[in-house]
């Protein structure tokens, strides 16, 4: 992947692959704004709520949810061939 | 309780099993069988060192005492792994081409291999880990103390310090074994990264029994947990959003930038496909290390009594309830987490210290002996042996110093913030090109500047260094400069607080400086291989093609990959060069795979500097690249004359070749006149010949035939002399010999003298003759006589060959400024267009009629006058008409007698 002038247009396997690579790149984006994004709930004043149950599993939901989505990118994108 | 002793044994044992493993591992790597020990399994394994002891019993305590903030330092890294096609990946295939030992070498390379940069990161991973190695001596220590007595404090200071300095000791043999069995960085620590690997299920398993023996066996299962946890008043309000974001970029950060994170992540790394593979297990790792704490959390507040270390909640819980197995293999779950993370960070540590303090500085001392041999691997290895001793003696000094205070308690977070300050600098230099070593410097400096004065010694509380005064109050009582309220910043959580500062500073400084600096040659060339790693994984050029002596290059190779090594090194190159033996030709190709080879072992800059030395530092500089470029100017210049040297030559050749042909040309002509003219005068020549023969033999001849023979040798006579006079004429016009005068006389005369001249033709055939007097009317300064010879010649052509019964012939002048143009028209049939072009040819008659007398030179002759009068005589072809004409000056050139044109 030197200097040979690349095809602008890409088999489907190819495309499929960089769309799939864009997917996995914005996984730890959309984790972000899930961990962040509950906050204001819970700490306005930080007198919101003394129960932390509820918020302990919405993280450990957020947190399996993105284990899983990691393992079936990685699995996907187990191919090692070109990547950009 | 447990004894003592049996502790120790247990210890001693499990320590005992380690070194087994790794030995086991090494042999096992030795002989080739690699097989599961570079498996994306033990790769995963080896990352868990990011939980210490400090996570490892620390975390329950944060839960107690901060509610969920122990997520984030879990959910950071996650973030981090999960989405390591950003950075992780680069930071992987970069480590792996470069050959980077450490983190301080990568931003020395790639901010042009700066030796000075190595220096302020190295510090600041050794400022930032020190501490952190004390903690994980002190967690050991303390868990020691509990197991042993039932209470942390149940042994004497003398028993915990003298656990903590055993401790020390046996992780710095260990770590000397292990961690510097090989030199080269890039072959990796198969021993000790399985040994890790070992370790982490061992504090997996152990955390795991824990929380399962918690869950099932104190409470009665998942439903009970969740009623107490809600039921638990867990602080929530300690947390604040800032905290939690701040909490989560740390350990993100840290993950990245921590010296042992980035020695397990990216050195020990043998293949990038295992990052796809730790992008979940990772995680799930952390998950699952995390799924006990809030039950552990809970329980312990509710069972054991108040004012018990919630940080040791995980031994005391299984003490309390009698499980002393489990409370053994808690222990050994906690000793796992402190050893692994002291054997890697020690590691990382030397390597960093040798490679770019140490080693530096032995050069520089050696600098002048730098051809005397000597095998600069023993000194290698034994800088790093005493940087690693060095490193837990500084750990163990660092915990005996601080000991037994709260102070080590949060020094997790502050060395993640300490270490986080490299995050600029790295993150700009994987993508951004404009990223600078000025830049890196200066924001690095800042960062761990602030760091230091806003973090690191406000937490000793005014103990060290910086006085309870100084916090309170500011440096002489400046309020600005409090550490924790810097320019009145105040309200805000102290590790907030130092991280905006710190981070604020640190990253605009490398940016502003980035951008108005210029970056050297070799800084630019790294950016470029940096950011662009994808395109060209394989490194460019960075060498001039050099004078080097091999030898020299084989000598320092040997002293830093070995003598074997080296030599098969060289051999190989030697080979690929086409070489059957001897040593390769130090082709920029050689050398800089050369020093990438040597950079696995003793870093980049010092691999640089070391080649530098030899190839007389001849570096591609600004210089260079300008001289090049000069060369490449001058050859260019060069081409371009030769191109035009040729292109002239072609022309002179075209002229040659031209000439040649005209040359050809005119010798034809030549032979053609020539036998034109002993064809001309052979005529009359018979003629007179015979005829005189005949007069000559006399006999019966009359008096009239005599006359009338005698008179025929004389008109043939006349007529030879005529031809020679015309052909003298014609060779001394057309030689441009001649002699013109110049003559005042008027046009008009000079028709009228031709005229008159060709009257005689007249009584054969009366030629008719149109002019325009007035028109003639033009005082001429000629040679009149030639021009009235071109006249004559046209007007008795017309007389001659003009083939109708009633010729006419017009003469129209026309005046054109200094020229006279003059048309001679007559009434024939014209000439056919076949013999335009050969009407002023020498000999050419077109046809025998009335050819008599004529030699055909008239023509030939009037087109040399007139040239040498300056003007010229033409056909004009037009309407089938002969038309003639000539065009002369009024006034002959001074120096004439050559041609106008």
């Amino acid at each position: 992947m030197t200097a040979e002038p690349k095809s602008p247009y890409l088999d489907v396997k190819s495309y499929r692959r960089k769309r799939l690579i864009d997917m996995a790149r914005l996984l730890p984006i959309f984790g972000g704004v899930l961990v962040i994004f509950p906050l204001p709930f819970l700490f306005v004043n930080g007198v919101l709520t003394t129960d932390a149950t509820p918020m302990a599993l919405y993280l450990f939901g957020v947190w399996i949810v993105l284990i899983l989505a990691a393992m079936i990118f990685a699995r996907l994108l187990r191919d090692p061939a070109t990547d950009d | 309780m447990l004894s003592f002793n049996i502790l120790v044994l247990v210890a001693t044992l499990y320590v005992t099993f380690l070194f087994i493993v790794a030995f086991a591992a090494d042999r096992r790597a030795k002989a080739g069988r690699l097989g599961w020990l570079r498996s994306p399994l033990v790769y995963t394994l080896s990352l868990s060192i990011y939980t210490t002891a400090w996570t490892f019993y620390g975390a329950v305590g944060s839960a107690v005492r901060n509610g969920l903030e122990f997520f984030a330092i879990y959910l950071g890294p996650t973030l981090v792994f999960v989405g390591w096609w950003w950075v992780l990946r680069k930071l992987v295939r970069i480590g792996r081409t470069h050959r980077i030992t450490s983190i301080a070498d990568l931003l020395s390379s790639r901010y042009g291999k700066s030796a000075f940069l190595a220096v302020i990161v190295t510090l600041l991973a050794v400022v930032g880990s020190t501490p952190y190695i004390a903690l994980q001596l002190q967690s050991v220590a303390l868990s020691f103390a509990t197991l042993a007595t039932g209470e942390a404090s149940g042994l004497g200071a003398s028993d915990v310090n003298g656990t903590a300095f055993w401790l020390a000791a046996g992780l710095a043999v260990f770590t000397i074994l292990f961690g510097t069995r090989n030199l080269d960085a890039n072959e990796r620590h198969h021993g000790v990264v399985t040994a890790i690997a070992v370790e982490a299920i061992v504090k997996l398993f152990a955390l795991l029994a824990v929380g399962i023996f918690v869950v099932w066996g104190v409470a009665e299962g998942p439903s009970d947990i969740l009623e107490r946890v809600s039921k638990a008043n867990i602080n929530l309000s300690s947390t604040s959003g800032s905290r939690w974001v701040t909490l989560l970029f740390l350990s993100g950060a840290a993950i990245i930038c921590l010296p042992r994170m980035f020695q397990v992540t990216v050195v020990e790394n043998s293949d990038e496909s295992h990052l796809s593979t730790a992008s979940w297990a990772f995680p799930l790792y952390l998950f699952l290390m995390s799924l006990f704490v809030l039950p552990i959390a809970v329980v312990g507040l509710a069972e054991l009594p108040k004012g018990a270390n919630p940080d040791l909640f995980v031994l005391t819980l299984p003490i309390a309830h009698n499980q002393e197995g489990l409370a053994m293999l808690v222990f050994l779950g906690g000793f796992s987490s402190a050893t692994s993370m002291v054997i890697v960070a020690a590691i990382a540590l030397a390597t960093m210290v040798s490679n770019h303090i140490v080693m530096p500085f032995w050069l520089y001392l050696r600098r002048s002996r730098q051809a005397v041999s000597g095998d600069v691997r023993s000194i290698l290895l034994l800088s790093r042996r005493i940087s690693i001793a060095a490193i837990l003696a500084l750990g163990y000094g660092y915990f005996r110093f601080t000991g037994g205070t709260g102070a080590l308690a949060s020094i997790g977070l502050i060395a993640f913030t300490g270490v986080a300050q490299i995050l600029p600098a790295l993150i700009g230099g994987l993508f951004w090109r404009g990223a600078t070593r000025k830049g890196a410097i200066a924001g690095l400096c800042a960062g761990f500047f602030l760091w230091v004065y806003t973090l690191f010694l406000p937490s000793f509380g005014g103990a060290w260094l910086m006085s309870a005064d100084v916090l309170v109050y500011g440096p002489f009582h400046i309020e600005m400069l409090r550490p924790r309220a810097l320019f009145g910043v105040l309200d805000m959580d102290p590790l907030v607080h130092a991280l905006i500062w710190s981070m604020g500073v640190n990253t605009l400084l490398f940016l502003v400086v980035s951008m108005v600096t210029f970056p050297t040659p070799l800084e630019r060339l790294q950016g470029v291989q940096f950011v662009n790693v994808f395109q060209h994984s394989s490194g460019q050029g960075q060498r001039s093609s050099m004078s080097v002596a091999t030898d020299d290059l084989l000598v320092v190779a040997q002293r830093i990959l070995g003598s074997e090594r080296a030599l098969a090194l060289f051999r190989d190159a030697a080979l690929k060069q086409g070489k059957e033996g001897g040593l390769p030709d130090p082709t920029r190709d050689f050398v800089e795979q050369l020093e990438r080879q040597m950079a696995g072992t003793v870093g980049a800059a010092t691999a640089h500097a070391m080649i530098g030395q030899i190839t007389d530092g001849a570096t591609l500089s600004v210089e260079d690249l300008i001289a090049v470029a000069d060369e490449t100017a001058q050859i260019m210049e060069h081409t371009v004359q030769l191109e035009a040297k040729s292109q002239e030559l072609a022309q002179t050749a075209q002229k040659l070749q031209h000439a040649n042909e005209k040359l050809t040309e005119l010798s034809i002509q030549k032979d053609g006149f020539l036998s034109q003219i002993s064809h001309e005068l052979r005529t009359p020549m018979t003629s007179i010949r015979a005829f005189a023969e005949i007069l000559r033999e006399g006999g019966s001849l009359t008096e009239d035939q005599a006359r009338k023979y005698s008179s025929i040798i004389l008109e043939e006579s006349i007529r030879l002399t005529r031809l020679l006079d015309e052909i003298l004429d014609l060779s001394v016009l057309e030689n441009g010999q001649v002699v013109l005068k110049r003559d005042h006389g008027k046009l008009s005369e000079l028709v009228d003298r031709a005229i008159a001249a060709t009257s005689s033709y007249d009584n054969e055939r009366p030629l008719k003759i149109i002019r325009d007097l007035p028109s003639e009317d033009i005082d001429l300064v000629t040679d009149l006589d030639r021009l009235s010879q071109v006249f004559i010649n046209l007007v008795s052509n017309t007389r001659k060959y003009c083939d109708v019964a009633v010729p006419e012939l017009e003469i129209a002048v026309r005046r054109l400024g200094d020229l006279v143009k003059m048309d001679f028209r007559d009434n024939g049939s014209g000439i056919a267009e076949k013999h335009r072009e050969i009407v002023f040819e020498k000999f050419s008659r077109l046809s025998d009629a009335s050819s008599a007398g004529s030699a055909g030179l008239g023509l030939a002759i009037s087109r040399e006058i007139m040239r040498n009068l300056g003007g010229k005589i033409e056909f004009v072809p037009g309407d089938g008409r002969t038309l003639f004409r000539v065009i002369f000056p009024i006034e002959l050139a001074e120096n004439s007698g050559k041609p106008m044109v």
